[in-house]
C-alpha cells in the first residue's frame, strides 16, 4: 500500500480500535455505577470517528503547513447542508450526499482560500473566521428560504426525492445505504455487559480509515514535504523562485473537502442541519482538538477529538444525584464537602474540566496526548529494552 | 506492506479467528425489542430525559426547568406535598412513580445549539434508554429534538418554545407542546392593546433575525392590523447585536407611535433599554404618547430590563401570581423547597412531565403510540391555566392566555409582572390549517421498535 513498516502498523492498529470500539468503549457492566463513563452507543461512537476525519483534515492544513484556519467549521457546514438537499431532492442513499458533500466544501474551500491565502498568519486566520461567521450569519438568518434558518433542516416525507420514489405519508424517510438503515444496530449481550454494533458507525469507521491512509500518503509524500517546508520557512521558499501558493491553496482545499465529508457524514448519520454547526466555537473546536491531541502527528488529531467528544457527553451529563450516589458511602459532612468541590466541574462545567485539561496538555505536554503517550512509550521501553516493537499508538509523524 | 511483518494471510487468519470467537458468543436481542416500543423500562424503574440549557443563552431559564423537573419527579414517586397532582382533574396518578415503576432521570446540556441539543437527546436513548424526552428553552432545538424523538420512536414533551413552527409547519406525531405560540400572543394582545392605545396607531416592528422572530412578527402584524392599526416598518435585526441604538434612532423618523420588540431573552433586554434611553417612552408622537410592546414576556427578562419594564405590555403563559388552586399549590410546593417562586418555563416543563406521567397511567403503558393516544384530545384543569385542551390535530394546548405589564411598584425582585387581561381560549383558538400554521404533517406514531 506503499507505506512503511511503522505508517503500516499505526493504521492496522487504528483499524483494530475502530472494528473494536464497541467492546473498547464500553468497559463497564450496565447497571453498575461506572456505566455513567461507557461511551460505546452508536450517536457518540459515530461522532468520535466524524470528528476524527474533521480533525485530520484541519491537521493537513494546520499540522503540516502552519496556517490556522480559523474559519473550518464553515467548511463542515457547507457540507452538512450540501448533503441535507441531496437527501432531500435526490435519495436517502448516503452515497449521493456525502459525495456531493466533498465537492460542494470543496469549491467553497477554494473560494475562501484563495481569498484568505493572499495573507498568512493572523491574518489569514481572521480571514477565515471571518468568512466563517459570514457563512453562519448567512445560514442562520439571510437565507433563511434554503437553510432553514434557527431550526435547521431535516427530511420530510413531502420532499421530492426523484430517486426513492414516495414515501407512505406520515413514514419518517431513513438515510440508508443501499437499504442498510444507518440507525440498524445489534445488540450483543454478554453477561451484563451490553455491546452496540451499528451499522452508521462501521460506515463512517471505514470512511475514516480511507481519511487516515490518505492523511499518511499526503504526509509522506513530497507534496507533504513541500507543505513542511512551507511551515518552516515560507519566505526563504519564496526567495528559491518557488510558488508557495499553489501548495497551500491545494492544502487548503483538501482540508476543506476533509472538513466537508465530515460535515456530509454527520448528516448521513443523522439528518439533520443546524446553523450552530458553522459557529466560530465550532472552528475553535477543532483548533483545540487539534493542538490537544498533537498537531503535525498523524493519530493526534483523532485522539484530541475523541478526548473532548468523550467529555462533551459524558462529562455534561454527570449531575447532582448522580455524585450523590457516588459519595453516599461516605459520612455526611465529607459527602457534603465532596460534592461541592467537585460539582462545578461537572455538568454544565465540563466547559471549565476541559479547559484545565487543556491549559495542562498545553503547559506540560506541548505535543499533546501523543508526546504524553511517547512519555509513557519511553518509560515503557527502559524497563524493557529487549522489546523494539514501535508503539504505534505513540509514534510521531515527524 | 513491502516491509511489513504484518502479512496479508496472517492478518485475515487472525480476523476469522476473531470473528469466529464473536459468533459462538452467547447472543439475544435485548427484552425491550419483544415490548413492542423503544427502552421500554427494565426491573422496576423507568428513566425520563431531561434535556435543557444549562449553558448558552438561556441557562437561567434550563436551570428553573431542571428544577421543575426534580420537583414533578419528588411529586410522581409520592414525595412532597404532591403539587399540582392534588388539583390536576385527572386523578389516574398514585403517587407511587409511573404504573408502579419509580421515576429515575438523566440530564444533558442542550447548549442551545440544535446539534449539541439532539447528541445529548440521543445519548439519552441509546445509552440511558430513556422512554421520554423533556426540556429545551428555544423553538430550534424543540424542532430539532421532537425530530430526533419522532424518527427515534420516543415521546417528546417541548418546554419552552413560542414559535408557531413546532406545532405547526414541523409538527410531529409523537411531540407535544403545552406552552403557547406566537399566534397566541398576537390574539390575546390585539384587544388590550385596542383598549389602552386605541385603533389609529402606527407600528414599527424591531425584530429578531431567526424563526422564532418571523412567526412573532407576522402573528403580531396581522392581529393588530386586523383592528385598524398600519405597519409602518419591520426591521430584522441580528441575533447577536447587542446594541439597538442604530436600530431605534429611525424609529422616530418614521412617524410609528408605536415599537413593537419581537426579541426574547438578552436581545430584548438590550432592545428595551435602548428604546427607553433615548427617551422613546416620554415621546409624543402622532398627537399621541408613544409606546412600547414585547409581545413575549418572562420574569427572568423583566429583571433584566429592571425599571425599564414599567408599564410595558406583553403576553405569558403563566405567573406566579396567579390565584387558582393549581398555580398556588404549585407555588407553594416550588417556594418550600427552593426559596422563590417559579417561572413560566418552570410550570410548563413541570406540568409536561405531568400530563406525559397520566397519559401513561391512563393508556397503561409507556408505548409511545398509546401516550400519543391518551394525550391526543384530552380536556383536564387546574394546572394553573384553567381548562386545558391537547388539540389531537396539532398536539398544541389551548387554553388561556395571560396579558401583563410591567409593574409599576414592584414589592420584590420576583414581582416584577402583573396580570392585565386573562384571554380566555376562545378568542386564541385557531384553526388546524391556519395560514400560519399550515404545510406540516403529524405523521403517525412511531414506538421505535
Amino acid at each position: 500500500m506503499g507505506l512503511t513498516k511503522k505508517d503500516f502498523t499505526l493504521l492496522i492498529i487504528v483499524a483494530i480500535l475502530c472494528v473494536f470500539a464497541p467492546f473498547i468503549l464500553n468497559p463497564f457492566p450496565e447497571g453498575s455505577a461506572m456505566a455513567q463513563f461507557n461511551a460505546g452507543y452508536p450517536d457518540l461512537m459515530q461522532r468520535l470517528v466524524i470528528f476524527g476525519i474533521f480533525a485530520i483534515g484541519f491537521n493537513i492544513l494546520f499540522g503540516l503547513t502552519g496556517y490556522l484556519s480559523f474559519g473550518h467549521a464553515a467548511f463542515l457546514g457547507v457540507g452538512s447542508y450540501a448533503a441535507i438537499w441531496m437527501m432531500k431532492l435526490l435519495t436517502m442513499n448516503v452515497i449521493p450526499a456525502i459525495v456531493i458533500s466533498v465537492l460542494v466544501a470543496g469549491l467553497f474551500s477554494l473560494l475562501v482560500g484563495w481569498i484568505s491565502l493572499r495573507r498568512s498568519g493572523i491574518y489569514f486566520s481572521i480571514l477565515t473566521l471571518a468568512f466563517a461567521q459570514m457563512s453562519y450569519a448567512l445560514a442562520y438568518s439571510v437565507l433563511t428560504p434554503i437553510t432553514g434558518g434557527e431550526t435547521g433542516l431535516q427530511p420530510k416525507y413531502t420532499d421530492p426525492r426523484i430517486l426513492d420514489g414516495a414515501l407512505e405519508p406520515g413514514q419518517t424517510p431513513r438515510a440508508n445505504l443501499f437499504g442498510l438503515d444507518m440507525k440498524q444496530s445489534f445488540e450483543l449481550t454478554m453477561g451484563d455487559w451490553v455491546f452496540t454494533f451499528n451499522a452508521g458507525y462501521y460506515v463512517a469507521a471505514v470512511i475514516m480509515l480511507v481519511a487516515f491512509y490518505l492523511s499518511i500518503r499526503i504526509f509522506r509524500s513530497p507534496f507533504g514535504m513541500m507543505l513542511r517546508a512551507v511551515k518552516s520557512n515560507q519566505q526563504r521558499l519564496n526567495y528559491t523562485g518557488l510558488n508557495s501558493k499553489p501548495y497551500t491553496l491545494a492544502a487548503f482545499v483538501i482540508s476543506g473537502m476533509y472538513a466537508g465529508l465530515a460535515g456530509g457524514l454527520l448528516v448521513a448519520m443523522d439528518t439533520q442541519v443546524g446553523a450552530e454547526r458553522m459557529f466560530w466555537t465550532a472552528s475553535g473546536e477543532v483548533v483545540l482538538m487539534t493542538i490537544l491531541g498533537g498537531a503535525g502527528t498523524l493519530i493526534g488529531p483523532v485522539l484530541g477529538a475523541g478526548f473532548i467528544k468523550y467529555f462533551e457527553n459524558i462529562v455534561s451529563k454527570i449531575n447532582k444525584s448522580i455524585l450523590e450516589q457516588w459519595f453516599a458511602f461516605m459520612p455526611d459532612g465529607i459527602e457534603d464537602l465532596l460534592i461541592t468541590l467537585v460539582y462545578p466541574f461537572i455538568g454544565k462545567g465540563w466547559h471549565l474540566t476541559l479547559g484545565i485539561l487543556f491549559m495542562l496538555v498545553v503547559i506540560f505536554l506541548p505535543g499533546g496526548l501523543v508526546e504524553g503517550g511517547q512519555r509513557v512509550g519511553r518509560l515503557f521501553k527502559r524497563k524493557k529494552p529487549a522489546d523494539d516493537k514501535p508503539d504505534g499508538k505513540t509514534t510521531p509523524a515527524e | 506492506m513491502s516491509n511489513s511483518k504484518l502479512t496479508r494471510r496472517g492478518l485475515i487468519k487472525t480476523g476469522a479467528v476473531a470473528g469466529a470467537a464473536g459468533l459462538t458468543l452467547p447472543t439475544y436481542l435485548r427484552a425491550d425489542a419483544h415490548a413492542g416500543y423503544l427502552n421500554a423500562p427494565q426491573g422496576d424503574t423507568v428513566t425520563l430525559g431531561f434535556n435543557v440549557p444549562q449553558s448558552g443563552p438561556y441557562a437561567d431559564e434550563g436551570a428553573d426547568e431542571l428544577r421543575a423537573y426534580e420537583l414533578a419527579v419528588e411529586h410522581l414517586n409520592g414525595g412532597g406535598d404532591g403539587g399540582m397532582m392534588n388539583t390536576f382533574t385527572s386523578k389516574a396518578l398514585q403517587g407511587n412513580g409511573i404504573l408502579g415503576k419509580k421515576v429515575e432521570y438523566v440530564t444533558g446540556d442542550t447548549q442551545t445549539k440544535s446539534d449539541a441539543a439532539r447528541a445529548s437527546a440521543k445519548s439519552m436513548i441509546e445509552k440511558d434508554g430513556a422512554v421520554m424526552i423533556t426540556g429545551g428553552s428555544s423553538s430550534g432545538v424543540a424542532v430539532a429534538v421532537q425530530a430526533l424523538c419522532q424518527e427515534a420512536g420516543v415521546i417528546f414533551m417541548a418546554g419552552l418554545t413560542h414559535s408557531n413552527d413546532t406545532t405547526g409547519k414541523d409538527k410531529r406525531a409523537n411531540g407535544f407542546r403545552h406552552f403557547f405560540n406566537s399566534y397566541m400572543s398576537g390574539a390575546a394582545l390585539a384587544p388590550v392593546l385596542k383598549n389602552a392605545y386605541g385603533s389609529d396607531r402606527k407600528a414599527y416592528h424591531l425584530t429578531a433575525d431567526y424563526n422564532w422572530g418571523y412567526t412573532t412578527e407576522e402573528a403580531v402584524k396581522s392581529s393588530t392590523e386586523a383592528m385598524g392599526w398600519e405597519t409602518v416598518n419591520a426591521v430584522k435585526t441580528p441575533l447577536t447585536q447587542t446594541d439597538f441604538s442604530s436600530y431605534i434612532a429611525p424609529v422616530l423618523q418614521s412617524g410609528a407611535d408605536v415599537l413593537v420588540l419581537n426579541h426574547y431573552g438578552g436581545n430584548m433586554v438590550n432592545s428595551l433599554t435602548n428604546a427607553v434611553q433615548f427617551g422613546l417612552r416620554d415621546k409624543q408622537v402622532n398627537g399621541k404618547n408613544f409606546e412600547i410592546i414585547v409581545p413575549l414576556y418572562s420574569r427572568l427578562m423583566a429583571k433584566g430590563a429592571g425599571a425599564n419594564v414599567k408599564g410595558i405590555f406583553g403576553s405569558t403563559n403563566w405567573h406566579w401570581s396567579l390565584t387558582d388552586e393549581g398555580s398556588k399549590a404549585f407555588v407553594q410546593s416550588f417556594g418550600t423547597k427552593y426559596g422563590f417562586p417559579p417561572s413560566q418555563a418552570a410550570h410548563t416543563c413541570y406540568v409536561q412531565a405531568l400530563l406525559y406521567a397520566d397519559a401513561c397511567e391512563r393508556a397503561g403503558t409507556f408505548n409511545p403510540c398509546g401516550v400519543v393516544e391518551a394525550l391526543e384530545g384530552f380536556e383536564f384543569d387546574g394546572m394553573g391555566n384553567g381548562k386545558t385542551l391537547y388539540r389531537a390535530d396539532d398536539h398544541q394546548c389551548f387554553k388561556d392566555v395571560l396579558v401583563v405589564k410591567g409593574k409599576e411598584n414592584p414589592t420584590s425582585e420576583f414581582d416584577l409582572l402583573e396580570i392585565v387581561e386573562v384571554t380566555p381560549v376562545e378568542q386564541v383558538t385557531y384553526a388546524p390549517d391556519h395560514p400560519q400554521f399550515a404545510g406540516g404533517s403529524l405523521g403517525t406514531c412511531n414506538p421505535g421498535a
